[in-house]
């Protein structure tokens, strides 16, 4: 305890007048760190299996963090309304394959707005766990829709959808040839423009209107907030984010995809990571997909590590126990997330 | 053109010409209801109780079914492995109250609904770590086969679980209403603070009510496991049982029975008269569809108590 006081005194007389300064630093420090160090010294494995997948899954906690975190809709359709964005991002790069790959990203979102907004309906009326089970109805559905409607997938036999080889400014960033670092790299600089888009956003009069529909929307209602338009646009924003992050999921990492791909599960999985990120808050949305993508592949590579020797099945169930005992304990330690964890030492270190 | 006449008057057309395979397909579809009622009851418990949305009543479905077929396995009797199970079942709730519950008293509904999230990966790995994750069989020497009942077939087993489901609900219906028990538990569910003001203890009655819910998912385990064997996608039901939940109303125990009675019959008349028409497998979504076409006009379910919003 002395030691933590000390290096906190410390600390705080070098840089406790610099707050804003230190923010700065601290942004680029990490931004150049992501943007020069990590693909050089990162291998193959740990781009594919890891910060891809990290980076792609933070862009859909984001979006569903804006809808349940801030406008206080809980919904558990984001695997439905990710794969609105992956399919429409297929259909429209094979149909015209000259268009640029980024603007076909870009555009697949507003589709997945489109059917989120549709979904989010009856929102208006449907409120809580209600709404919660309600928006299921659009992930059921939509599964359902793009399996049983071959043009979805253009009559592939096989019934996936495979990501074909398109370039940006000269290089190849889809398709098998990809590199891994160029994957990285689109990623991460979506999911930086979006971070940033969602941080102006929500000190704008819509973020702040939806945060006064979470905490009571008939008194939100009653100072004039226009409910629908407001519920509506939260709706539509989430699912854009969430449909760009599928079309990524799509064409960034996995390459070919069927719906199994987009099913509850990963509803449930991008809500866990809101969850034990910090409902409400952005960066807990980064922290808890960045959680949520590692841990299991640490508890797959625990025993390993430990010199514990299992069989395959049985180390599956006992990852799937820890995994949620885990998911619990998190819960019971820090009810408001991990961003709150960061909040607090932050306060602690007056930084 | 002959996609709206086969989507809006052939399947009426068929209904009217074989009144008698309407009614069975009818018949079949509320006992399959009766079935979705049975994990929808162990909800609507625990959430009446404790406001907890108790995601892992599918897993508690499972790890009930898992547990008695596994002791089975192990050479113990059914009127044995019986009330092992539900005194497995029993210290489940309490290390539930004790472990999950308690610590987590106070918090916002969906923490504890991400909880029950966490617990559903916790009782379904334990189950198949426990007890294997290949599929069993559960033979309780009730025949699948069809009989005839006044000119149309049913399904004998579905109807040996209708009853049981009903005798279920009957003798929940008396506990509930004439046991002291019964009394607390609702004065819990009607005001936690008078009640707690009144010296019942809020902790009992969780125990009590998981362990109820418990051994309601050790019924619907029994007579899932039965139907279609002892495995992994009996979790699953939790899924199924959602939309008979939420057109009940999530805190009536008549709306479970009623919910899933109207899911059933929904379900399957559309995937029989109308599932051709739009390419078949509709059974993952109408009744979502049709639970939320039901709340657009009443929100709070067909009998949950009215939402009262007050500013």
């Amino acid at each position: 305890m002395t030691v933590l006081t000390y290096i906190t005194d410390l600390y705080n007389t070098f840089f406790a007048t610099r707050s804003r300064a230190i923010n700065t630093v601290f942004v680029t420090v990490i931004s150049l760190l992501a943007l020069f160090a990590v693909p050089t010294l990162a291998n193959e494995y740990w781009l594919q299996a890891i910060l891809i997948p990290f980076l792609i899954f933070a862009l859909a906690a984001l979006g569903l963090n804006l809808l349940t975190g801030f406008a206080g809709q809980l919904s558990l359709g984001t695997g439905g309304f990710m794969a609105v964005g992956a399919y429409s991002a297929f259909k429209m790069t094979t149909a015209w394959p000259e268009l640029d790959i980024i603007a076909v990203f870009l555009i697949s979102g507003f589709f997945a707005a489109g059917v989120g907004i549709l979904f989010g309906l009856p929102s208006l009326r449907i409120k809580g766990f209600y709404l919660a089970v309600a928006t299921l109805a659009a992930q059921f559905f939509l599964i359902w829709l793009f399996n049983r409607v071959p043009w979805f997938y253009n009559d592939n036999p096989s019934g996936t959808i495979t990501a074909p080889p398109r370039t940006f400014a000269g290089v190849m960033i889809t398709g098998p040839e990809a590199a891994a670092e160029v994957r990285y790299l689109v990623a991460l600089v979506l999911l930086a423009v979006f971070v940033f888009f969602s941080w102006n956003l929500m000190r704008s009069r819509f973020g702040r209107a939806w945060m006064a529909v979470r905490d009571m929307d008939v008194a939100a209602e009653i100072v004039g907030i226009p409910l629908l338009r407001t519920k509506l646009l939260a709706f539509g924003v989430s699912s854009y984010l969430c449909g760009v992050a599928g079309a990524l999921f799509v064409f960034l990492y996995l390459g070919s995809a069927e719906t199994i791909a987009f099913d509850v599960n990963i509803s449930f999985l991008v809500l866990f990571m809101i969850i034990v990120g910090g409902l409400g808050s952005i960066t807990g949305s980064i922290i808890g997909a960045a959680f949520i993508t590692i841990l299991p592949i640490f508890l797959t590579n625990l025993n390993p590590i430990l010199g514990i020797d299992l069989a395959v099945d049985l180390a599956k169930h006992i990852e799937v126990i820890i995994f949620g005992g885990l998911i619990i304990v998190i819960l019971i330690l820090e009810p408001h997330g991990m961003a709150r964890l960061i909040q607090v030492s932050r306060e602690r270190l007056r930084i | 053109m002959e996609f709206l006449w086969d989507f809006f008057v052939a399947p009426f057309l068929d209904m009217i010409e074989y009144p008698v395979f309407l009614g069975e397909v009818a018949i079949s579809g509320l006992l399959t209801g009766v079935m979705y009622s049975l994990v929808a009851l162990g909800f609507v418990l625990i959430f009446k109780a404790s406001q907890v949305f108790n995601f892992a009543q599918g897993a508690m479905v499972l790890f009930a079914a898992l547990t008695l077929v596994g002791l089975m396995e192990h050479g113990l009797p059914v009127w044995g492995a019986l009330p092992v199970t539900a005194l497995i079942m029993v210290g489940l709730a309490f290390v539930i109250e004790r472990g999950m519950l308690r610590p987590l008293i106070n918090q916002p509904p969906i923490t504890l609904f991400m909880a029950t999230i966490g617990l559903t990966f916790l009782l379904e790995g334990a189950g198949e770590w426990a007890w294997g994750s290949n599929v069993k069989a559960l033979d309780l020497g009730i025949p699948n086969s069809p009989v005839d009942v006044g000119g149309m077939l049913l399904n004998e087993f579905d109807m040996i679980a209708a009853l049981v489901a009903a005798v279920l609900v009957a003798v929940l219906a008396l506990l509930f209403q004439h046991t002291p028990m019964g009394r607390a538990l609702r004065a819990v569910a009607d005001d936690p603070q008078a009640a707690l003001s009144l010296g019942i203890s809020l902790r009992t009655i969780w125990i009590i009510v998981w362990s109820v819910a418990g051994i309601v998912a050790i019924v619907a385990g029994i007579m899932w496991g039965a139907k279609s064997g002892v495995q992994f996608s009996l979790s699953l039901i939790a899924l199924k049982a959602l939309p008979v939940l939420i057109l009940g109303g999530l805190t009536s125990v008549p709306g479970a029975i009623v919910g899933g009675l109207i899911i059933g019959l929904g379900e399957k008349v559309a995937e029989v008269y109308w599932g051709p028409v739009i390419g078949g497998a509709i059974e993952n979504w109408f009744a979502y569809m049709l639970a939320m076409l039901v709340l657009m006009f009443r929100p709070q379910g067909l009998f949950g108590e009215k939402i009262i919003e007050r500013v």
